[in-house]
């Protein structure tokens, strides 16, 4: 081996990637099985989302993986009509975030659902999208 | 303890593109400030400057402007806190001269954000929040601003005509701003007419006209400890309090959404410090980027009871005339934002105000104010309450 590979696995996390390199790389992994996952301090138990490599409570680096399976509330939402540079051939979509009581989670409405059908306090799940280009990301599905 | 007061005021018209370069632009609101304390340059002993990165080419720019304006060797100092970066400097500046290292700190804002286009700007805001986890779903302001509009409305029943109240109270003062971007007079049926480009959805439930636009400007403001202050041209007003708070950058980590904690946080503060009440303010400045902002303003201030914002624009009691007027200048929304010069204009309006020198737009003898300047989406929060006593 020559050259040191940079694991730069999260340049594929949604249309546009700003970062590359994180301690929690193996999220990308978890998508691509069709699972995501937050992270949870061994130490103090708090679960983080979305995840985190350190807990600030503890000052530990010690975490386990948990998977987001259950069905969230839809606490708010909006679709955007203009996009910015970069995401205007995705337009309209729609950013949300849901409640799983514990923690929270941002990510986008799957755009097969009308926003008229979407309210707040509707139960959502969330489910693994790939992207062109083997890009991935997670979206919210009705429950 | 000596106390620390603002001594001189200025800024430049905010426009959609300023004609010159940034040194060029900052200037004018230099030198307005300077004619007004009048001073030299030579009573300056510091400076800091505020702006929000990216929407420019100049790395650091406090040290270019410096130069310009005749600043070395006194030193210089860069604060950044995205929409309320002069307002930090505010607290910064306050804290220099309370803390006895310069007797006088001048603190510039400035934008310019016609360099690049509405798309780009908007990315660039989009990554002044969560980049490695909100990002890459295509976030930009209005979106995030429109998700607590939606969560107001929600709660508390708020309408889009509630917020369009907002925006036709700041067009009615940008009329007589002259250093406004947008004069006009907007109708009351705004969001009605089809055909009106405000009327059209941008992030929803928040239209065109729910929304500031982006502007060039600068402003700048003297601040000075009390035995200068005392000897200044103008009559002093006097910082009375300070509140500076933050929260949680990505929305996952947010209680809720209808309202801004970290804005209340700093009202807090900021009254505890002035040893006064919501009900003694008699003239504020809020952080109107969208219309929603103002309602969720009110709220945090304590002007209005939680929910209850958009029955007080309806009552216009933060009219001129009102109880407590708001945004007399036009705000935001009629002012136009130019990130990191808005504060100071936030500041300088309130300074004009105290002294009596607002014009068409003065409120009546006003002793206490406040301003209320917020970063990001509530992600940084500044409030000032600034007084004649
Ligand atoms: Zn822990």
């Amino acid at each position: 081996m020559s050259k040191k590979e940079i694991d730069n696995r999260f340049s594929k996390f949604g249309t546009i990637s700003f970062t590359a390199t994180t301690r929690i790389n193996d999220f990308i992994d978890h998508l691509e099985k069709g699972k995501v996952m937050g992270t949870r301090c061994k130490k103090c138990g708090h679960r983080y989302f979305p995840p985190r490599a350190d807990c600030f409570n503890d000052l530990t680096s010690d975490m386990e993986w948990f998977e987001v399976n259950d069905a969230g509330k839809l606490l708010t939402f909006s679709t955007l009509k203009f996009a910015p540079a970069g995401f205007d051939k995705e337009i309209p979509y729609t950013i949300a975030v849901l409640d799983f009581g514990d923690y929270k989670v941002f990510g986008r409405v799957d755009n097969a659902i009308a926003e008229d059908k979407l309210s707040v306090g509707m139960p959502m799940k969330i489910t693994v999208n790939k992207l062109p280009n083997e890009h991935i990301n997670y979206l919210f599905t009705t429950a | 303890m000596s106390r620390v007061a603002v001594i001189g005021v200025g800024q430049t018209k905010f426009v959609r593109s300023y004609p010159g370069s940034i040194r060029e632009m900052v200037f004018e609101a230099f030198k307005e400030a300077m004619g007004d304390a009048q001073m030299t340059v030579k009573d300056i002993d510091a400076t800091i400057v505020c702006s929000a990165p990216e929407y420019d080419k100049q790395r650091s720019p406090s040290g270019v402007l410096a130069e310009y304006l005749g600043l070395n060797p006194q030193p210089t100092f860069y604060a950044e806190s995205l929409c309320s970066s002069s307002t930090t400097g505010l607290r910064l500046a306050y804290s220099l001269v309370k803390a006895g290292l310069h007797e006088t700190v001048m603190i510039i804002g400035f934008q310019k954000m016609s360099e690049i286009s509405a798309a780009e700007s908007q990315e660039r805001m989009g990554r002044g929040t969560d980049i490695q986890w909100e990002a890459p779903f295509g976030t930009m302001m209005p979106a995030y601003y429109a998700m607590f509009a939606r969560g107001h409305m929600t709660k508390y029943g708020t309408t889009a005509d509630d917020l369009a109240q907002v925006r036709i109270k700041s067009s009615t003062y940008g009329v007589f701003n002259d250093k406004a971007m947008l004069r006009k007079q907007l109708s009351a049926d705004i969001f009605k007419d089809p055909a009106s480009p405000m009327s059209g959805i941008l992030a929803s439930p928040l239209r065109v006209g729910d929304c500031c636009a982006n502007a060039d400007g600068a402003s700048c403001i003297i601040v000075a400890g009390e035995k200068k202050a005392k000897a200044s041209a103008k009559k002093p007003v006097w910082i009375l309090g300070l509140g500076s708070a933050t929260a949680s950058v990505n929305m996952a980590g947010r209680e809720l959404f209808y309202s801004l904690p970290a804005a209340t946080e700093a009202a807090n503060q900021a009254y505890k410090m002035a040893g006064v009440s919501p009900k003694d303010i008699d003239v504020a400045e809020v952080h109107d980027c969208f219309t929603i902002a103002e309602v969720l303003a009110y709220e945090s201030l304590g002007f209005a009871k939680p929910g209850e914002g958009p029955a007080l624009i309806r009552s216009k009691e933060t009219y001129k005339e009102g109880r407590i007027p708001v945004n007399v200048d036009g705000g935001l929304l009629a002012k136009g934002h130019p990130v990191g010069a808005t504060g100071g204009s936030q500041i300088r309006t309130v300074v004009l105000q105290l002294r009596g020198e607002a014009g068409d737009m003065q409120v009546k003898d006003p002793a206490l104010g406040l301003v209320h300047n917020v970063g990001g989406v509530g992600l940084y929060a500044n409030v000032s309450i600034l007084g004649r006593q």
